[in-house]
This record gives C-alpha cells, sequence and structure tokens, in this order.
C-alpha cells in the first residue's frame, strides 16, 4: 500500500542524504520526495511516498525516527489528510487541439501558464491520481514534458507535526 | 573565557572527555592537530602501522572497557582505510569517535590532493557524522560525537575536520559543555510497563522457556542482572556469538552458543521451546538459519534499546524497547514478588521435565560432555588448542580472535565466565581484527593475560601491527591456528563445491615462516607441531610475560566446525554434527 510520511527534520548539511540513503541502503523504495525549510529555519519539512506492507512501512518510520536528523515524523495515511501535488505539462497545442485542451484543463481545474505558438504549458494541482488523469487525457503522443513536484501533505483537523 | 586554536581545542576537548589513548596515524590534513599534541597533550597517542588497525584497537579497547574510542586519522586514503574499521564497529554497536581530516574549507569538491567525501563514503556504516564548519564549533561537536556514540544503542560516530578550522594562529573562545541535550536524539530510558507485566506472566507460563542473550547484554552492562534473572526462574540461557561472556560459560543453566556453528542443545532447545525471551540479542541470520521455519511453537519476548532491531527478521509477540538493564530491573522484582506471594504460579514440574529433556540433549551431543571431534589424523586438531588456551589461562583471559574456523572454535570451547572478555567482528566478519584487536585490549589491561587467536590467512591481514607491539612493547601472545588454508572458505567447499578448493588452499607454498617473522619485529616465535608439546609450549608462552610471543601451531587441515546449521533451507534444529552424521 501507499503511504505517506512526514518528516521534521533539521535543516543541516547532509541529513537529507541520509533520509535518502536509508532507502537505497535497505531496499526499500521511495516514490517521491519534497522538502523545504518550514516558518522555523532550522526545520526543514519533509515529504515521502513509498509502497511496502504494514512490516516495511513498520521498519522504514523505526528506521527514519532513528535518524539522529529526524526530529519527528508521522505516516499521513494512517488517519485523514489532505495530499497536493503540482505539475507543469507542456503539451503540443497546434489548431483545432488548442481549444480541446483548454477545456480539458479546465475540468481539471488547471491552468494555462504560458503559451507557444505551437505548445501549451498547463499547470495542475491536486492529488496524484488526479495528475495521472490529465496525462492520460492528454495522449502519449502529445506530451513534450512533465515535471511533478512529488506530493506534499498535511494531517486534517486539529493534528499538527511541530516540536 | 580563553581562547585556542582548533588544534587544541581538539585535544582539549579529547582530554575533557576522559580519552585514554589516541589510536591514529598523522598526514597532511590533520599536521595542525599533531602540533597540537606535540605540544601540550595529556593523553598518549598510539602510532598503528595502518589506519585499519587503529579503529580496531580503539573499538577493542571499547568492547573491553566499555569506555568509547578514539581514532584520529588524515584525510583521504587516512580516512579510507579506517572505513573497515567503522564498518565493523557500527555492526557491532561499538561506541567509538573518529576524527578524520579534511581538506581545506576552500578546496572541498575541487577534488583536490587526498580529499575524500568522508561523510558521504562512511555514511551508512555510522551511527551520525558531521563535518565541522568553523572551529568555534568544535567543542559542542565533539560533545555531541562522544554523546551520540556512547548513548542508546552505541556506535561510531565520525567526525571530519577540514584542515583551516585547526589552524594554530586562529583562535577563538573555548568553552566545553558540560550537558548536552538534542531535539532530536533521545534515547529510551524505560521500558513500557504494561508490556513487562505481560512479559513477566508469560514467563512465569511457560514450560519450555529458552533466554536468548545477545551483545546488547554486555554492551549495556547488565550480566549480572540477566544472570540474577536467569537463577530465580532456572531457565536455560544460550548465548549469541556477541553475547558469550555475558551469562557464565560454566554455569549449568548455560546451554552453549546458539545458531550456526551453536552447540546442539541449544539449537534443538530454542526450536523446540514455547517461549523465546530475547535479551540484546537482534535474530540476525546467522542464528536464525531459516526464518520462515524458526522455532515454530515458540512465542517471543524482545527486549532492546533499538525499536528497529525489533520485528526486523522474527515478529516479536512482545516487543520492549528501552535500555535492558531498567527493564530487567523491572522484571526481577515483579518475578521475585510473584515467587513469593503465589508460588504455585511457578510450574516447577514442567521446569524439571524440560531440564530433563536439556540434560540429555547434552549428554548425547554437547561439546563439553565428551570430544565431539577424533584424533585420528595423530594431528593436532584446533579444539585442542583453543582448550589447553583455556587451561593456560583458567579461562580468565581477554580473548581476541580474527574470523573464519579458529573464532568458532574459541566461540565454543573458550567458556567465558565474565563479560567484555570476549572480542571478536561478530556482525562483520572482518578478517584482520584480532592482532590491532588485542593491542587495544592489552593497553587498556596490560597486567591482564591478552590473548589473540587467529589462523595464518587472517594474521596476515594486518600482520604489520606486529610493529606496533614492538614500539609500544605489548606482549600479547598470537595463538596462529595454522591450518595452511582459508578453513572456514575451504570448509564450505568441501559441503557445498564438490570438495573444489577454489583459492582457499592456493597460498599453501607461500606462507611465511611465521617464528622469524616475529623475531624479525623483535618478538619470540614457538612453533608446535605435536600435541605433546602443545600444553608446554602453550605454558612457556604465557609464562614470557614481558614478550610477545608468536605460537604457531600446525593443525589438521581438514578438520571442519560442528555443529553447523543445514544453511538457508534448515530450521534451528537442522544440523551436520559431524562429516557423516546429521539431525
Amino acid at each position: 500500500m501507499r503511504h505517506i510520511i512526514s518528516v521534521l527534520l533539521e535543516n543541516e548539511p547532509g541529513a537529507l542524504s541520509r533520509v535518502v540513503g536509508l532507502f537505497s541502503q535497505r531496499g526499500y523504495n521511495i516514490e517521491s520526495l519534497t522538502v523545504a525549510p518550514t516558518e522555523d529555519p532550522t526545520l526543514s519539512r519533509l515529504t515521502l511516498t513509498t509502497k511496502g506492507d504494514e512490516r516495511t512501512i513498520e521498519q522504514i518510520t523505526k528506521h527514519l525516527n532513528k535518524l539522529v536528523d529526524v526530529v519527528k515524523l508521522v505516516d499521513l495515511t494512517e488517519g485523514g489528510h489532505i495530499e497536493r501535488e503540482l505539475m507543469l505539462i507542456k503539451v503540443k497545442a497546434t489548431g483545432a487541439q488548442r481549444a480541446e485542451i483548454k477545456r480539458c484543463t479546465d475540468i481539471f481545474r488547471g491552468q494555462v501558464v504560458d503559451v507557444g505558438p505551437s505548445v501549451y504549458t498547463i499547470q495542475i494541482t491536486g492529488t496524484s491520481d488526479k495528475l495521472d488523469a490529465f496525462v492520460q487525457s492528454m495522449g502519449d503522443a502529445n506530451i513534450l514534458e512533465v515535471v511533478r513536484t512529488g506530493v506534499s501533505g498535511l494531517a486534517r483537523g486539529e493534528k499538527v507535526l511541530s516540536l | 573565557m580563553e581562547l585556542l586554536s582548533g588544534g587544541d581545542m581538539v585535544v582539549r576537548a579529547l582530554e575533557e572527555e576522559g580519552v585514554e589513548f589516541i589510536f591514529g596515524y598523522p598526514g597532511g590534513a590533520v599536521l595542525h592537530i599533531y602540533d597540537a599534541i606535540f605540544n601540550n597533550c595529556k593523553i598518549p597517542h598510539v602510532l598503528v602501522r595502518h589506519e585499519q588497525a587503529a579503529t580496531h584497537a580503539a573499538d577493542a579497547y571499547a568492547r573491553a572497557t566499555g569506555k568509547p574510542g578514539l581514532v584520529l586519522v588524515t584525510s583521504g586514503p587516512g580516512a579510507t582505510n579506517a572505513i573497515t574499521g567503522i564498518a565493523t564497529a557500527y555492526m557491532d554497536s561499538i561506541p567509538m569517535v573518529v576524527l578524520s581530516g579534511q581538506v581545506q574549507s576552500h578546496l572541498i569538491g575541487e577534488d583536490a590532493f587526498q580529499e575524500t567525501d568522508m561523510i558521504g563514503v562512511s555514511r551508512p556504516i555510522v551511527k551520525h557524522s558531521f563535518l565541522v564548519k568553523h572551529a568555534k564549533d568544535i567543542p559542542e561537536t565533539i560533545k555531541k560525537a562522544f554523546y551520540i556514540a556512547t548513548t542508546g544503542r552505541p556506535g561510531p560516530v565520525v567526525v571530519d575536520l577540514p584542515k583551516d578550522i585547526t589552524h594554530p594562529d586562529e583562535k577563538f573562545e573555548y568553552e566545553y559543555p558540560k550537558t548536552i541535550k538534542m531535539r532530536s536524539y533521545n534515547p529510551a530510558v524505560r521500558g513500557h510497563s504494561g508490556q513487562i507485566k505481560k512479559a513477566v506472566s508469560m514467563l512465569l507460563a511457560a514450560k519450555r522457556p529458552v533466554l536468548y542473550a545477545g551483545g546488547g547484554v554486555i554492551l549495556g552492562d547488565s550480566s549480572e542482572l540477566l544472570t540474577e534473572f536467569a537463577h530465580a526462574l532456572n531457565i536455560p540461557v544460550t548465548n549469541t556469538l556477541m553475547g558469550l561472556g555475558g551469562f557464565p560459560g560454566e554455569d549449568r543453566q548455560f546451554i552453549g552458543m546458539l545458531g550456526m556453528h551453536g552447540t546442539y542443545e541449544a539449537n534443538t532447545a530454542m526450536h523446540h521451546s514455547d517461549l523465546i525471551f530475547a535479551v540484546g540479542a537482534r535474530f540476525d541470520d546467522r542464528t536464525t538459519n531459516m526464518t520462515s521455519k524458526y522455532c515454530p511453537t515458540a512465542k517471543i519476548i524482545h527486549i532492546d534499546i533499538d525499536p528497529t532491531s525489533i520485528s526486523k527478521t522474527i515478529t516479536a509477540d512482545v516487543p520492549i524497547v528501552g535500555p535492558i538493564e531498567t527493564v530487567l530491573k523491572d522484571m526481577l522484582e515483579l518475578v521475585k514478588t510473584a515467587l513469593k506471594k503465589t508460588p504455585e504460579t511457578f510450574d516447577q514440574e514442567a521446569n524439571d521435565s524440560w531440564w530433563q529433556q536439556i540434560n540429555e540433549w547434552r549428554d548425547a551431543q554437547g561439546l563439553w560432555t565428551a570430544p565431539r571431534y577424533d584424533t585420528d589424523s595423530g594431528m593436532i586438531k584446533p579444539q585442542q588448542v583453543i582448550e589447553a588456551l583455556y587451561k593456560t589461562t583458567k579461562g580468565d583471559a581477554y580473548v581476541t580472535s580474527d574470523v573464519g574456523q579458529h573464532q568458532m572454535f574459541a566461540a565454543q570451547y573458550y567458556r567465558f565466565n565474565k563479560p567484555r572478555r570476549w572480542i571478536n567482528s561478530g556482525g562483520l566478519g572482518t578478517m584482520g581484527f584480532g592482532l590491532p584487536a588485542a593491542m587495544g585490549v592489552k593497553l587498556a589491561f596490560p597486567d591482564a593475560d591478552v590473548a589473540c587467536v587467529t589462523g595464518e590467512g587472517s594474521i596476515q591481514m594486518n600482520i604489520q601491527e606486529l610493529s606496533t607491539c614492538t614500539h609500544y612493547r605489548l606482549p600479547i601472545k598470537i595463538i596462529n591456528i595454522n591450518n595452511e588454508s582459508l578453513g572456514m572458505v575451504k570448509q564450505w567447499q568441501d559441503m557445498q563445491y564438490g570438495g573444489r578448493h577454489s583459492q582457499s588452499v592456493a597460498y599453501k607454498d607461500s606462507l611465511p615462516d611465521f617464528v622469524k617473522l616475529a623475531e624479525a619485529y623483535g618478538h619470540v616465535g614457538i612453533r608446535v607441531t605435536k600435541f605433546e608439546d602443545l600444553e608446554d609450549k602453550m605454558n612457556e608462552a604465557f609464562s614470557l610475560k614481558d614478550r610477545l610471543v608468536f605460537l604457531d601451531v600446525v593443525v589438521d587441515p581438514n578438520e571442519h566446525v560442528y555443529p553447523m546449521q543445514i544453511a538457508s533451507s534448515g530450521s534451528m534444529r537442522d544440523m551436520w554434527l559431524n562429516k557423516t552424521e546429521r539431525t
């Protein structure tokens, strides 16, 4: 099953490489990873998605917790949560396609953020599934480039991951 | 506040940490630190002949004393040479701080002379590491390094020091922190009381319990407590390779080491047990055999300070995360109260019949109840060498070992009654560990007997340290079990590769004359080829109190280590008992 693990990390040089290294070293899989400093510049917030059975996920969270740079973590998929991913996608857009692509973008509540004579660059936010669906709707032949941020997420309600 | 250079700060910080020996080797990037050592340092420096030896010596010093070891090496090759030793310490959870020089800050990343990304190279084999960016950060970083290395599950910590921050002309305020607190690092201090209660009631109700104790008992200084606990419930105790000495080897309740080369009674008892009480052990693949066939009738209680060790390979029914000392203390109290208040909770009958069964196994196949090796070849048997060593040293020596058959024979036949006496590379299995390890132990305990049990293969992997032993007058005893082959490799080739001895006997005709070699370094060399001479020569070696003696014992090259579990496909109780018999 897919899990979203959210980590509060010391914003120190080398901290990220320890997290990433742990996954390759122990044969775990990272599907996506996103990291940036928080409102407290000494802390970074890292969100990663990974797949594995319950036992593997338990080992992953235990090993992450064991890293000296990791302050706290939470498996967001254990409870209600919000997840978002941002995608920029550049597609061929000529002739009648241009209107069709624009319509499709509107349906997905995306925005065309750059326009060229034969291309559109579209920005879309949402869950990974929604982004996958949009990619599919564009069709392989039309897609020139895709860049995705990876998942970010927060728990629903009062729950907070902080010091 | 005092003004010190970075180099002086390093020295002062090590003094404040109570470091007793600096095991090291100088080089360009650490010249400022070495100058500070030259000018004003109360700690003796031990100059090894290869950085790997510095790490093993510091590691063994830590294993024998319980205090963290300290290593100082230069950048590039100095640092990479230390890697094997760091990995060795990491696998066995040994507290150690490694200071490595680094090229000047402005050169980092430019492929400068003797530059290696030490933080990157060492990352998977350290508990933590620091690259120090500024001289004023040195005291706090060193304090943190020692704190992390020695608390929780111990391990090696690397501190990488760029040359420029140790410059003698740039001085900064120095104050060594008395305590340290890290928001992201808080090792467990107590076990969960509910789990502890549950574990105790399971132990009281068990009919066929086994206490399976590992290196964590020794690292957590809990041997006496464990012994008291085992006696209170009259529970049979088995040790892992790393746990030997954590429970007295000659105690009636000790059923020997378990695992691949464990005793018949230990492995069989584990297999038939209804409750395994794992204390500071990590269900390593060398002790479980095939995990799907592991101890089918047993429930498992597992105490460990490191939550990642729990349910990693074998799922625990009652996991308890915490320091062994506090957890066992809490458990012992509950056991004592229960035995006093309601003595009927302890099933004496079940305990008696369990012991009767174990004693039958022990009498039938135990290593200490009858000789389990044959002496027909007329050559000295490696087991006899360990038995002679045991007799001569009255079971009270510090024994370091290398890796291979000799290591297993030492583990089986030297019955360690005290913790921290058996010093070997269990997790990583590092050949070349034994001799430098013996140096570290001998420096810590100059009056104790220190033996290095090795083989002609392993000893050659760090034999240059014979020079260090001359330098510091370290009268250790090297017991070289010489079978002119890489015995463990050969054993596997005999058993699984149709006797095709690929490379395992290749060096037979090019071995050095170890007696002359020892003499060339200024030591005493003695060769033993006949069993009749073995005991005398062993006694002679240990009677030469102030000399290093290299005892080169020529043994039967065809001996195998038994019992041997039937690897990968078998359960705990599936073993070869000798070359022809299996369970």
